[in-house]
């Protein structure tokens, strides 16, 4: 991020298909040097914008400009720019070297060899350059096709799901692989997923996407503790949101009012201080007590009775109904304070303010406690 | 022990029939090389009088054999070369552009597999009589490269819709141009198709008999000679061309096997 020659600029871009519109408006920086995650479910226009700074589709509108430099109408082979692709699109005639060397080969740079070595080295596949792609595991094949692209030094390496198609074990390895390899190579990594906890693991700027827009954009904790939208606050993470009105501040708080109880928020935890809003609390950031037994001072609560636990090891998730009917989400530590609570227990829930967050609402809109779950995307599906 | 019996015929009377069905279908093969090696007794007789190479070593001895062979040879390349090209353009814009008569021009190409060859045969003729072309070598070539097409456009688009659209967008992603793209991803990726077209034109135009009949007028195809020489009683000789050609195809399917296995071994 020291300088702003080479970030990568998104103006205005909007890209129709038909009559739907895949990407809307869309308007974003992305700095030189970043790791930076688009996050979002299939159809979300994250794979369209991807494709847009690839040259592979062209706007509708709007301009892509790497620094100065406007690239919204040049060619896929005209841009300083290489992609990993969804299910890695390796060329199955050739074999690993002359896969990694295809882009040296178009530009007629000399000394190939080594620096497909070099290359290989950085991935850890020394000693496989005359296989086909076809007899190479998944995850290699993973590694061949973020060579074939890093060898060329693009100012931004594009990743479409690259770890999509791995098992989950493979996937964690790959993810601290690949930060690795961004922090070893400093070039600009622009990273499309569906999947939160990989957005959040590697990425530096993380952009939840959502019917074509930007819902929110920002460091990973910031995202997650304090989220700008109900779509944001279920699709990273889970949240408790419950439908209320606010009353406006008073002190540094803002009031409100849900199912004849009062609560209150800081205000720099507020998106709105007026109409109607989503009181939010994170599972985890939820305590359960005993009904009857005293709530930490300063703490604000909701009665309920356990409907359901499971215990995942870390912690135990359990359902808590409240006296309106909606169940409230409780992650509880396994940290061996507190005796597990039996199913139909009377319990109180509370949490810390400063904990809480207050969102926009749409009128009418009711209580938000599941989170938004997203399938993977089929292979070859746009998203 | 019964038991034993029906469970050993079980398991084997599949490949028995499988054996028998190839035994079928090379019957024919074995009697047309056997007979290359055979002096008959007399020209019309078929029996197997007496071993000799002589037909071997004197293949061009009845008049006008050799001279139909290679008018055959002539024909079937250059209709392959022609069919081929222009099938695999075909392909190639039915499999990735979408346009206006896209619909019509895959039902058009289906058409002359579709219309029995007695049919296009004379309706050729007529087409060909009316506007005074003068039939002979030229019409034939015509003719077949007309019915080869079809074979070439289905096979090569079947390979074309197998293959990941996204390998292109790749290697233009890695600083490949259109052209490179295509000599570099494209074609080898679709060279087993339009081989295979190729050699399915081959075939199809040396063989051809029906067609070539009614448009050749008195040029002379290998079949055509075949097919007059019945009348006094078909040469030796015939059956050694049949049993050559029947190598060299043999050769050519064993020498892709070996490739393509010594290709994925060494890869």
């Amino acid at each position: 991020m020291e300088s702003t020659a080479g970030d990568l600029h998104i103006a205005n871009v909007t890209k129709r298909f038909g009559i739907f519109t895949a990407v809307d408006d869309l308007t974003l920086t992305i700095p030189q040097g970043a790791f930076f995650a688009l996050l979002g479910a299939s159809g979300c226009g994250k794979t369209t914008t991807l494709r847009m700074v690839a040259g592979l589709e062209e706007p509708t509108a709007g301009q892509v400009r790497l620094g100065d430099r406007d690239i919204t109408r040049l060619r896929p082979y005209q841009r300083p720019v290489n992609t990993v692709f969804q299910s890695y699109a390796l060329f199955p005639h050739l074999d690993v070297f002359e896969n990694v060397a295809f882009g040296l080969r178009r530009r007629k740079v000399r000394q190939v060899a080594s620096q497909v070595e070099r290359m290989l080295a950085l991935v850890q596949l020394e000693g496989f350059t005359k296989r086909r792609p076809a007899e190479l595991s998944g995850g290699q094949q993973q590694r061949v096709a973020l060579a074939r692209a890093l060898i060329n030094h693009p100012q931004v390496l594009l990743l479409d799901e690259p770890l999509g198609a791995l098992d989950l074990k493979l996937r964690r390895q790959m993810q601290i692989e690949l930060k690795r390899i961004q922090t070893e190579v400093g070039i600009t990594f622009v990273h499309v997923t569906h999947d939160q906890e990989e957005a959040m693991t590697m990425a530096d700027t993380v952009a939840v996407m959502n019917a074509g827009r930007i819902e929110q954009l920002g460091r990973p904790a910031e995202i997650y503790e304090y989220p700008a939208t109900a779509f944001v606050a279920n699709f990273l993470g889970q949240s408790n949101l419950l439908a209320g009105e606010a009353a406006g501040l008073s002190g540094g708080d803002v009031l409100v009012s849900a199912y004849e109880q009062r609560f209150a928020v800081p205000a720099v935890r507020a998106r709105a201080d007026q109409g109607p809003v989503f009181l939010g609390v994170r599972p985890e950031k939820l305590a359960l007590v005993a009904d009857g037994a005293a709530v930490p001072a300063g703490h604000q609560s909701v009665a309920g009775v356990v409907t359901d636990s499971s215990y995942v090891g870390v912690s135990t998730q359990y359902l808590v109904r409240t006296g309106w009917g909606t169940e409230l989400a409780v992650f509880a530590p396994n940290s061996g304070t507190a005796a597990p609570l039996a199913l139909g227990a009377r319990v109180t829930a509370h949490w810390d303010p400063r904990h809480a967050f207050i969102l926009r609402r749409e009128p009418g809109e009711g209580d938000r406690t599941t989170p938004v779950l997203d399938e993977p995307d089929a292979v070859g599906a746009v998203s | 022990m019964n038991y034993r019996i029906g469970r050993w015929i079980a398991d084997r009377w599949v490949m028995g029939v499988g054996l028998l069905v190839l035994a079928y279908l090379a019957l024919p093969i074995i009697v047309v090389a056997g007979l290359s090696f055979n002096r008959p007794s007399n020209r019309l007789s078929y029996d197997f009088n007496e071993f000799t190479l002589d037909n071997w070593t004197n293949v061009c001895g009845p008049a006008g054999l050799c001279d139909a062979v290679l008018r055959s040879v002539q024909i079937g390349f250059l209709a392959t070369v022609f069919a081929t090209v222009l099938g695999t353009l075909m392909a190639f814009a039915l499999a990735r552009h979408k346009f206006f008569a896209r619909p019509a021009v895959n039902v058009i190409i289906f058409l002359p597999m579709a219309t029995p060859e007695l049919v296009m045969g004379t309706s050729l003729l007529a087409l060909f009589v009316t506007g005074s072309v003068a039939l002979g070598f030229w019409t034939i070539l015509i003719a077949h490269v007309m019915f080869c097409i079809s074979f070439v456009v289905v096979t090569v688009k079947a390979r074309l819709a197998g293959m990941d659209a996204r390998l292109e967008e790749a290697a233009m992603d890695l600083y490949a141009t259109p052209f490179q793209t295509f000599r570099r991803v494209t074609l080898p990726l679709a060279l087993p198709g339009i081989v295979a077209a190729a050699l399915l034109s081959f075939s199809l135009s040396f063989d051809d008999f029906i067609i070539t009949n009614f448009n050749s007028g008195t040029t002379v195809t290998f079949p055509m000679y075949v097919w007059g020489a019945n009348q006094r009683g078909v040469p030796p000789q015939v059956n050694v061309i049949g049993t050559a050609m029947f190598a060299i195809a043999l050769l050519l399917v064993l020498a892709t096997n070996v490739r393509r296995r010594r290709g994925a071994r060494v890869a």
